[in-house]
């Protein structure tokens, strides 16, 4: 207890002094941070035609420039993810009437192709800052919000869900507004949950890069500077430096935020674990380490939280349960009623919208033909997430068990998934126009090709946490060989490797549009399939048949899910129990 | 009058919806008031409502009918003069002791120095002072719920309720807390005007409360009332104390007793909750039972001494224990029966086959169950209609545990099997020919 009090006293004593040695080293890095960051922002908004072309060198000096505007765009996005996320959250926990149309909404949203919203997009953003750069910069921006944010605005309002129920009655006896629950319950605990996803998200919003920056989308051909297009240039090109180049580049990329914006949240979050795990080791950021030696950063961060902390007293309760009228919350029985009454209207609606669409505007054969192909890429979804499976489920256990290994793997979790596939197209059309192999087929890898390392992390992450004592048992008893798979190993990551197919199945639908339909240069490859559909529809602008396209895809994920990986996810939950 | 009465209870009533719709009374009729100047503590077993009971003078849930009223105004919601101390403390993992304390006022608006000054007075008032800047999971069990205590304290509320505030720490730990909080009472170095303890521990509320209330179950009602009225501080050893606690015993498991003799087995209906205890600790309390210092008959404190267990675990196998018809309750003292001393005696395999003649004639569920199994032409039944069934007399979660308790009992007694993967319940192996 002495102790505790000479360490404050200390620290007060410290803290009238002038900048240490620390401050000296972190103020260049931060102006440099904002300095460049300010000078890409002005950038974004340049006078521009449609029409005009943007030139994209493929001379490596320019990368470190559109690094830096990728990455601009990249954080931007996140920043409005964020928002999204907090707000989309924070109404769906609290209004069950807003959750009951919310959620479903989000759930398709999920399973919309990135290039549907771009589609739909780029021509109001245009219009909105005609003559302009802005409106293009904003398209792409969207395309890449569009990868990130559903899978945060998910996570957050499960965690909020999640939040024990002591807690919240703790809060509520001591009368913290909604607005004081959300700042000081629910997103603390969320924390850890929606940083990790926003790790993730950032690898999505790679993963689709190309598309994102690259429009060609109705017509347009529009590439902004940013590594996309310098992806798509070379591979028009057929410049196969480049294109190592801009894998060395995005690599930089990933390693710098990572270094200087994750890793220091995540050591910082830390704090608001939940659970004292003890399998978790705690994550180490040499930034934040710097910061918190830093006594401009300290004062600097003491008044921000203290300027936060003001805004909690914004909205605080008024009076108490004395003077609240009794069960009002329990009043309005009739509007869920309403409500649903509206709901079924509005899907009656869309349903006969639906039908004369199809009737009048596509044509019954089109949907049959559009409903072969996704079965199709169905097939090809499954057996190549089956085929990763039976690979990477033996190699990731085996790696989990050995905590080397394990913590190596998750560090090259975010590089692994962020790799856009479109970079692997100069190898695979090489393999392919030498070996003559047919697209149907070989064209098929790529789709898991992004999505294949979230079944080896999981799996990781679930083989690590199995515990000593049972694989010290399993010695004990003898178990070995297939046995030991059988009765130890695969029942113990049964359920991660559950969480991971999941995210890998989603993905790789995802992924068939750019997978499906491979160009290097002039050649192009196509296999048939929903993905390489909804392709050629967009290069042709043809808008009712990518509506076409991303409805039969939204039905295909959503039955998928509803019909079999949740009914698996129930049964790993259960194994757990 | 009236003045001095900081809650005020009056024939409140609180039903939940059960998973078909149908709605289950919890609390019915429930009198009850909370004076100034006293210690008031709420007994009663699992299922008897008195976590809800608190939740809704807590404003946390609205009683469906009923008065329920805070110095004569009714609660329809948290009440600034009102503070809980939780069972698992309930802190903010996240936010160190001295933001934990200060999280009531900071919600109320007070302004931050003055929070400061009135977290850092009750944080030494409660023995937490130098500890202020540590996050709760630094502290001990017991530590944390010092600051929990002094979060609810530091409110300056009118009355403080205690939800088993206690039973989440160990023993000793659990009297040193006990025993700070009384002399803060009885020193009047607090301003709370009124406790409320709800509680388990049968010794806990006789060594702290002015007033024990008791309650029954399903639905939960005041059954009944001990004034207390020896001075503080109480010292556990004394006559007096021990007298007490005996005699709050009695009174608990008087209902067990009673309906033993009163109801014949085939009375006690397929809704009957069976007690949530398991096999192994049934069999261990007979044997405790059975050898010396005991001999077949205990005084209920002393075994649970001797047990080593707490009260809210033994009472579920006491239940069981006569239910089963191997030992009997009587004025706070337990007894074998003839049937227990022969249970004890016998090879296991006996003790399974007496085990299930035993649920079978005052198990209804587990005879409705096998009687069913024999009818069906292939031995098997879901466990479903079962649940369904259960679902008429209690909440879901509740009618899940009792068909547990019923698998457990019947798969000992080799009465019937179960398949935890399919659901279903079978006809053990050798029945089946």
């Amino acid at each position: 207890m002495f102790e505790l009090f000479r360490f404050q006293a200390r620290d007060v004593v410290t803290e009238s002094k002038g900048p240490n040695r620390w401050d000296w080293a972190l103020l260049p890095l931060v102006l440099a941070i904002l300095g460049i960051f300010a000078f890409a922002a002005m950038q974004m908004s340049r006078p521009f035609a449609v029409g005009e072309a943007l030139q994209i060198s493929l001379d490596p000096a320019y990368l470190p420039y559109y690094l830096l505007r990728t990455i601009l765009r990249m954080f931007t996005a996140l920043a409005f993810s964020l928002i999204f996320s907090l707000i989309f959250a924070a109404v769906a926990a609290k209004y069950a009437v807003a959750e009951k149309v919310m959620i479903p909404t989000l759930d398709i949203l999920q399973s919309v192709p990135i290039l549907g919203f771009q589609a739909i997009a780029i021509a109001p953003f245009i219009a909105l800052f005609p003559g302009n750069l802005l409106g293009v910069e904003c398209a792409a921006i969207f395309a890449i919000f569009t990868s990130q944010a559903w899978n945060m605005a998910f996570s957050l309002y499960q965690s909020i869900r999640n939040v024990p129920p002591e807690l919240k009655e703790a809060a509520q006896i001591f009368r913290l507004s909604g607005w004081q629950l959300f700042w000081r319950l629910e997103l603390p605990f969320a924390m850890p949950g929606l940083l990790w996803n926003m790790m993730m998200s950032m690898s999505g919003g790679w993963f689709f890069l190309v598309a994102a920056e690259a429009i060609s989308v109705a017509g347009q051909d529009i590439k902004l500077p940013g590594i996309g297009s310098y992806i798509a240039v070379a591979i028009e090109a057929r410049d196969g430096l480049a294109i190592t180049w801009a894998i060395a580049a995005m690599l930089i990329g990933i390693l710098l935020y990572d270094q200087l914006f994750f890793r220091p949240l995540l050591a910082w979050a830390d704090k608001f674990r939940f659970e004292e795990t003890q399998g978790d080791t705690a994550q180490q950021s040499w930034l934040l380490d710097w910061m918190r030696s830093s006594r401009l950063f300290r004062a600097w961060i003491a008044r921000f939280w203290l300027f936060l902390g003001r805004g909690l007293s914004w909205f605080s309760v008024q009076g108490d349960g004395t003077t609240v009228q009794v069960n009002q919350r329990f009043t309005h029985q009739a509007w869920p009623k309403v409500l649903d009454a509206v709901l079924l209207l509005a899907s009656v609606f869309a349903m006969y919208s639906l039908f004369i669409f199809i009737h009048s505007v596509v044509g019954w054969a089109e949907v049959l033909h559009v409903l072969g192909l996704g079965l199709i890429t169905l097939v090809r979804v499954m057996l190549l997430i089956a085929l990763a499976s039976l690979f990477w489920v033996p190699v990731a256990v085996w790696m989990g068990l050995r905590p080397q290994y394990s913590q190596k793997v998750q560090a090259m979790a975010q590089f692994l998934a962020a790799f856009p596939v479109n970079l692997m197209f100069p190898l695979v059309v090489f393999a392919m126009v030498t070996f003559k192999l047919t697209p149907n087929i070989w064209l098929s890898p790529l789709m898991v090709f992004g999505t294949q390392w979230y079944i080896l992390f999981n799996v990781v992450a679930g083989a690590a946490t199995i515990p000593n004592e049972l694989r010290l048992a399993a010695d004990n008893l003898g178990l070995k060989g297939w046995l030991k798979w059988k009765r130890v190993y695969l029942p113990a990551v049964f359920p991660s490797y559950i969480t991971g197919a999941i995210t890998a199945s989603g993905g790789s639908w995802n992924a068939s549009i750019v997978a499906e339909y491979v160009t290097w240069g002039k050649t192009t490859l196509v296999a048939d399939g929903l993905g390489s559909y909804i392709k050629q529809m967009t290069e042709t602008g043809d808008f009712h048949r990518i509506a076409l396209g991303i409805g039969v895809m939204c039905i295909f994920v959503m039955l998928l899910n509803r019909f079999f990986w949740r009914k698996l996810y129930l049964l790993a939950e259960d194994h757990l129990r | 009058m009236t003045q001095n009465l900081l809650l005020d209870l009056n024939q409140v009533a609180k039903s939940f919806k059960a998973a078909d719709g149908k709605s289950r009374l919890i609390l019915d009729k429930v009198d009850f008031q909370l004076k100034d100047g006293e210690i008031v503590a709420l007994l009663g077993k699992s299922g008897s409502g008195k976590s809800t009971l608190l939740r809704i003078m807590a404003g946390l849930i609205p009683a469906d009918a009923g008065k329920v009223a805070y110095r004569d105004k009714a609660i329809g919601g948290p009440v600034a003069g009102i503070a809980m101390v939780f069972q698992s403390f309930a802190l903010f993992p996240w936010l160190t002791v001295q933001q934990n304390v200060e999280l009531g006022l900071e919600a109320q608006g007070v302004p931050a120095v003055e929070r400061e000054q009135r977290a850092d007075v009750v944080l030494e008032l409660i023995g937490l002072a130098g500890f202020g800047g540590a996050l709760p999971r630094e502290l001990s069990g017991g530590m944390k719920q010092r600051v929990g205590i002094a979060r609810a304290l530091v409110t300056n509320p009118d009355v403080l309720l205690m939800d088993e505030a206690f039973s989440a720490l160990d023993v000793l730990t659990g009297e040193t807390l006990r025993n700070d909080m009384l002399e803060l009472w009885e020193e009047d170095r607090i301003s709370t005007k009124g406790i409320l303890i709800v509680s388990h521990n049968i010794e806990e509320a006789v060594m702290m409360a002015d007033r024990i209330i008791i309650l029954s179950s399903d639905p939960g009602s005041v059954r009944c009332e001990i004034k207390i009225d020896l001075p503080g501080p109480r010292d556990v050893d004394s006559l007096e104390v021990r007298a007490l606690i005996d005699e709050v015993y009695g009174l608990m498991t008087m209902r067990a007793t009673h309906e033993a003799a009163a109801d014949t087995p085939n009375a006690r209906h397929m809704g009957y909750r069976l007690p949530e205890t398991d096999v192994s600790r049934i069999e261990g309390i007979l044997d405790l039972l059975a050898e010396a210092p005991f001999n077949g008959r205990a005084d209920l404190p002393q075994l649970a001494e001797e047990a080593e267990l707490s009260d809210e675990e033994l009472f579920p196998t006491y239940e069981a224990l006569s239910l089963l018809g191997f030992a009997v309750l009587e004025k706070g003292d337990i007894m074998l029966t003839p049937l227990g001393k022969k249970y004890v005696e016998v090879e296991q395999a006996q003790k399974q086959e007496l085990f299930g003649q035993q649920i079978l004639t005052h198990v209804p569920l587990a005879a409705h169950i096998r009687r069913n199994l024999e009818s069906e032409a292939n031995g098997s039944l879901s466990e479903q209609p079962l649940i369904d069934l259960l679902e008429e007399f209690m909440k879901a979660d509740e009618a899940k545990r009792v068909l547990e308790v019923a698998i457990e009992w019947g798969r000992y007694g080799e009465v019937y099997e179960y398949d935890y993967h399919t659901g279903r319940l079978t006809l053990p192996d050798d029945n089946q020919e």
